[in-house]
């Protein structure tokens, strides 16, 4: 059996040539079962995964390969800027939550993941998968919230006609922004404040003491003086604060 | 001025001089006084020089170098332009110089011993006990390689290359074989943290940077010491018995050394702990322990033969978080002061005498060829090493280290002083070329704190290097980070993934559920929240600047506006109070006043210790301050007597009972005399008597603290208390005040007479238009928000505006700077 990964020599991009001088043959052994298989491509796209970052790769064999399940993968590819070694990774562990193998996520699935148990703010940041009034994850939205703890990659090209990168500074921090408003009027109002906190500093602290700090915080942040954070002062009173350092994870390189 | 200064600065050789020679001469004299004095019986008054001499050349050094550093910080632009630790080295040439003069011999040399018992370890423990924990240990894999790989790529590489400059003759004729070639690297392939701190410290690069140059230094310590330790026994062994079984039991002891030590201080770390939590009754040996404890590690370490400087950077590491939660604030303060000032003093000394030790003719044994090939290599290998390894790690990082990074990093291998004390340990009976590799030491230590040290800024300017940005304490940021680390490892949890946050909590995890319960006061626990301690402290700057505006005002004038700052004011004094007694606003509950410790202990571990503690310094200073004026002053200034074991205020629980019952039966007859309606100070002047009226006003809760002190009986029955009690509590009329006795006794309250509700509410006109020039910070007061259990006081009736006109104007200009 012979894998490629291989570079297409170029790669229409929007109009840009691109060139890869990038190409790579595996050869893996006979009687590797196609199951095996999936797992050994993944081996091997993580391995290389610095070179597929910028090429697609194209999987030769017994065809039975994780990517070619997944509908539209290259233009989730092209959106979130993952490599497909992250994606089959992603994928594998979306289908090991997928308890109900519908290929969709219920809150439920994401609540019976055991680490989890102990955030503080985990309803949040569940709740942030879900976009309004579904029910539901797809495979497609898990990936693209995900997206947005990629590290900035400075190599890559700015593409002019395309919207800002899923893991922008200003995607992340709205990420961010979003746990906090719940009830998605724009604003981080005095009471939402006040459950975040409430969560995150648990049994310490009094409920008086804890509401002189949300004041206190909303005073910080607040310029137009409505006793509520908009996007805008959240962003500003975050200016010194390295997004992309804080909200990123290596793996997801 | 300029005058005064440089007048100064040749005074202050002169004076040394003079006082060289004069001991110089009073030592050569001194026989000839004693004889006379023997013949004429009792005397009066002695002179023992000689019965002080070494006390009083090592004091004087201190006040020397003292004296010298004082002198270098006059001349603000020089100490801009150039590092200290260069010109001290400096000043150490014009006295070794000067003594040179006096002496024609080399007579203050460093000794090896002074250098690694004396003046070493208090540099290391500073340095680990103010590590920031966080950033050393996201950062640990990249400093252990750099420390470890990094250091031993050194000495092996500088060895082996000067061995083969040797063997290709460019050195002439010097008898040294390979295994001294090794040693050599290895004693000179530490990065020096004293040289690195003293650079690094004053330009300010951005903290990643920061901590991989300053822990590597750091650690690296340790591997050469040990390092060289296994050099020396294998030149001692001599070229021709070592084999592999040698080679790999070196290797062993490397290894065995370098993690012993590190061992040795994290038991020690614990035993600290743990002694901390049980000084509660004493508290003013906590600190002392600090540094015995740590000292001890570090002498254990070496009697064991492991690395010492491992040792005490570990013991210092591991004890910070438990020792700061469960010593008292004044004993964080001392150990804090203490610890800079013996790191400061013992850097100070350790340069000079770096200058010092130059100025010895015997140990100079010029070689060119050798002399210029060890500086280049030294500076080539570390760049290399550098570059090589951060490329490696920069494939595994999440924030990859930037070029520019990796430039100032290998230049900033600065070598010093324990290369140098390395080098005075050579033995010259093995070692035959030993002053021409003392020499060179020097040379390359000069070369790199002097040229590299001085070369530094610029370069940090030229390359735009990162610089850390000084950030305000601000609520918000922290709020956020404490967000964001949940939020990255609910992220590696959803994604299935073992990253650095899921390790993170893990330990953190572990942490809170095995480790603190063992080495954290119970007490110490609960305050133990980062974001609290933020609130905490910028509560007390507010205060603060509250005060000074104040005063500046002329007392707290100002603060008669009562809708905005005098609420906040209120408010302000309120959270403050209840970090103390946090159960004063829930109504004086039934928990136990005595679960709480009075003097708060909220420890905060920062980078820029030595501001930061300069500004709670400050604050506490003057949040006490504030207290005692408005408070009891007279009870807590009666018990000024001299203790060697008690340095707190008065805590004698009968005093604080007698203060409650007095201030109980004072509010009943102020009750009562408000509510028949007799005014209690007509003959009071109404200026007076308003400004006095507001401060009790102001600090409503204050007053409730000692009330709340007293034992669960007496909460109860104040709890029991009617709304009637607190009624005339609020108005804080009944409470008897020392502060406020002489002339003005218990306020009338604001609402028994219209033209005193004037006075005592509204603001005055001059108040109000002070208000806008309150500090900028006063801006940033929490708005008010009247507290619920409020409602119920008269003074809320009587007061006119509502929540809505509460809120501070806006200030949008003043919010962000």
């Amino acid at each position: 059996m012979i894998m490629f990964f291989s570079s297409p020599s170029d790669v229409k991009n929007n109009g840009h040539r691109r060139f890869f001088p990038y190409c790579h043959i595996i050869l893996i052994p006979r009687g590797v079962s196609g199951h095996e298989s999936g797992g050994i491509t993944t081996f091997f796209a993580r391995r290389f995964h610095h070179v597929t970052d910028h090429s697609c790769a194209i999987i030769m064999g017994s065809g039975d390969s994780t990517l070619s399940k997944i509908p539209n993968v290259e233009e989730l590819m092209e959106e979130t800027g993952f490599s497909p070694a992250h994606v089959v990774r992603l994928y594998e562990r979306f289908q090991a939550l997928d308890k109900s193998k519908k290929g969709q996520l219920s809150r439920k699935d994401f609540e019976s993941i055991k680490e989890l148990a102990t955030n503080p703010i985990r309803d949040r940041i569940i709740g942030a998968f879900f976009a309004q009034g579904q029910e539901m994850v797809d495979f497609h939205t898990f990936v693209r919230i995900l997206a947005h703890f990629r590290p900035v990659d400075k190599n890559r090209p700015k593409k002019a006609n395309m919207q800002e990168p899923v893991n922008s500074r200003t995607s992340k921090l709205r990420f961010a922004f979003q746990l906090y408003d719940q009830d998605n009027d724009g604003k981080i109002s005095r009471n939402e404040l006040l459950q975040v906190l409430r969560t995150m500093l648990e049994m310490q602290v009094t409920d008086e003491q804890l509401e002189s700090i949300a004041d206190r915080t909303i005073q910080e942040a607040d310029l137009d003086g409505d006793n509520a954070i908009s996007f805008d002062e959240f962003r500003k009173s975050l200016e010194k604060v390295n997004i992309d350092h804080k909200m990123s994870i290596r793996f997801l390189r | 001025m300029e005058c005064k200064r440089s007048a100064a600065c040749l005074w202050l050789p002169l004076l040394v001089w003079v006082f060289i020679s004069v001991v110089e001469g009073v030592d050569v004299s001194h026989p000839n006084l004693n004889p006379d004095s023997n013949s004429s019986g009792v005397q009066i008054v002695h002179f023992h020089w000689s019965h002080v001499t070494p006390e009083y050349f090592v004091v004087l050094w201190i006040f020397v170098t003292g004296l010298a550093k004082l002198v270098l910080h006059l001349y603000k632009r020089l100490t801009i332009e150039i590092p200290e630790s260069a010109m001290l080295i400096l000043f150490g040439f014009i006295l070794g110089g000067m003594i040179w003069g006096a002496d024609k011999a080399q007579t203050f040399a460093l000794q090896p011993r002074t250098f690694f018992f004396f003046l070493l370890p208090q540099i290391i423990l500073d340095a680990g006990y103010f590590m920031p924990n966080k950033l050393f240990f996201s950062n640990m894999g990249a400093i252990l390689i750099f420390a470890i790989i990094g250091t031993v790529w050194n000495a092996v590489a500088v060895g082996l290359s000067l061995y083969g400059v040797y063997l290709g003759g460019a050195m002439g004729n010097l008898d040294i074989d390979i295994l001294q070639f090794m040693l050599f690297g290895s004693l000179l392939s530490a990065v020096d943290p004293v040289a690195v701190l003293a650079v690094f410290e004053e330009v300010h690069v951005n903290e990643v940077l920061f901590i991989l140059v300053f822990g590597e230094s750091l650690l690296n310590d340790g591997v050469t010491v040990v390092l060289y330790n296994v050099c020396d026994a294998f030149v001692s062994l001599g070229a021709d018995k070592i084999n592999a079984a040698e080679i790999i039991k070196g290797i062993v002891s490397f290894l065995v050394v370098a993690f012993g030590g590190s061992l040795i201080g994290v038991v020690f770390a614990i035993l600290l702990s743990l002694l901390t939590r049980c000084t509660k009754n004493l508290q003013i040996i906590e600190p002392g322990f600090i540094f015995v404890v740590s000292y001890l590690s570090y002498l254990t370490a070496e009697m064991l033969s492991l690395s010492s400087i491992l040792a005490i950077t570990f013991c210092g590491v591991c004890c910070q978080k438990y020792v700061n939660a469960n010593m008292a604030e004044s004993s964080v303060t001392t150990v804090k002061y203490a610890m800079k000032v013996l790191a400061n003093g013992s850097e100070t000394i350790i340069f000079v005498f770096l200058g010092i030790s130059a100025i010895d003719p015997n140990i100079w044994v010029w070689n060119t060829g050798f002399i210029l090939l060890t500086v280049l290599f030294v500076l080539v290998y570390r760049i290399i090493g550098v570059f090589v390894l951060t490329w490696m790690l920069n494939r595994y990082r999440l924030i990859p280290i930037e070029i520019i990074d990796q430039v100032i990093m290998s230049y900033g291998g600065l070598r010093g002083g324990v290369a140098y004390g390395l080098a005075v340990l050579l033995d010259q009976a093995k070692i035959k070329e030993k002053n021409l590799m003392l020499c060179t030491t020097l040379i390359v230590v000069y070369f790199t704190v002097i040229l590299q040290g001085v070369t530094m800024k610029p370069l940090v300017t030229w390359l735009k290097v990162k610089r850390s940005s000084k950030s305000e304490l601000c609520l918000i940021e922290k709020l956020q980070n404490r967000a964001f680390d949940h939020i990255l490892v609910a992220i590696e949890d959803i994604s299935g993934q073992i990253g650095h946050n899921y390790m993170r909590e893990k330990w953190n995890k572990f942490e809170e559920r095995f480790i603190r319960p063992l080495l954290m006061k119970t007490s110490a626990r609960k305050s133990q929240d980062q974001l609290f301690n933020v609130f905490h402290q910028l509560n007390l700057k507010d205060a603060i600047s509250y005060v000074a505006e104040g005063e500046r005002c002329g007392s707290l004038d100002f603060a008669r506006s009562d809708n905005d700052a005098n609420l906040v004011f209120k408010k302000k004094f309120g959270a403050d109070l209840s970090d103390i007694i946090p159960d004063i606003n829930s109504d004086l509950s039934d928990k136990d006043p005595y679960d709480i410790p009075l003097e708060n202990s909220l420890p905060s571990v920062c980078l820029d210790v030595e501001e930061e503690m300069r500004r709670k310094e400050v604050g506490d200073n003057n949040a006490h301050h504030l207290l005692q004026t408005h408070l009891y002053k007279a009870r807590k200034q009666h018990r000024h007597r001299y203790s060697r074991k008690e340095t707190g205020v008065n805590k004698d629980e009968n005093e604080v009972q007698e203060i409650f019952q007095r201030t109980m039966r004072s509010r009943l007859e102020s009750f009562k005399s408000t509510k028949m309606g007799v005014s209690q100070n007509k003959k009071l002047k109404p200026s007076k008597k308003d400004q006095v009226h507001k401060v009790c006003l102001l600090l409503p809760t204050a007053n409730a603290c000692y009330i709340s002190y007293p034992s669960e009986a007496s909460a109860g029955s104040a709890s029991g208390g009617t709304i009637l009690m607190r009624l005339s509590f609020r108005s804080g009329g009944g409470i008897e005040n020392p502060a406020f006795m002489p002339d003005a006794p218990p306020q009338t309250p604001p609402w028994s007479s219209s033209a005193q509700a004037e006075y005592g509410v509204a603001p005055s006109q001059m108040a109000q238009l002070r208000i806008p020039w309150s500090p900028g910070n006063l801006h940033r007061l929490a708005p008010l928000r009247i507290s619920t259990r409020s409602n119920d006081s008269f003074l809320l009736a009587d007061r006119p505006t509502t929540e809505e006109e509460q809120q501070p104007p806006n200030q949008p200009c003043g919010m962000k700077k």
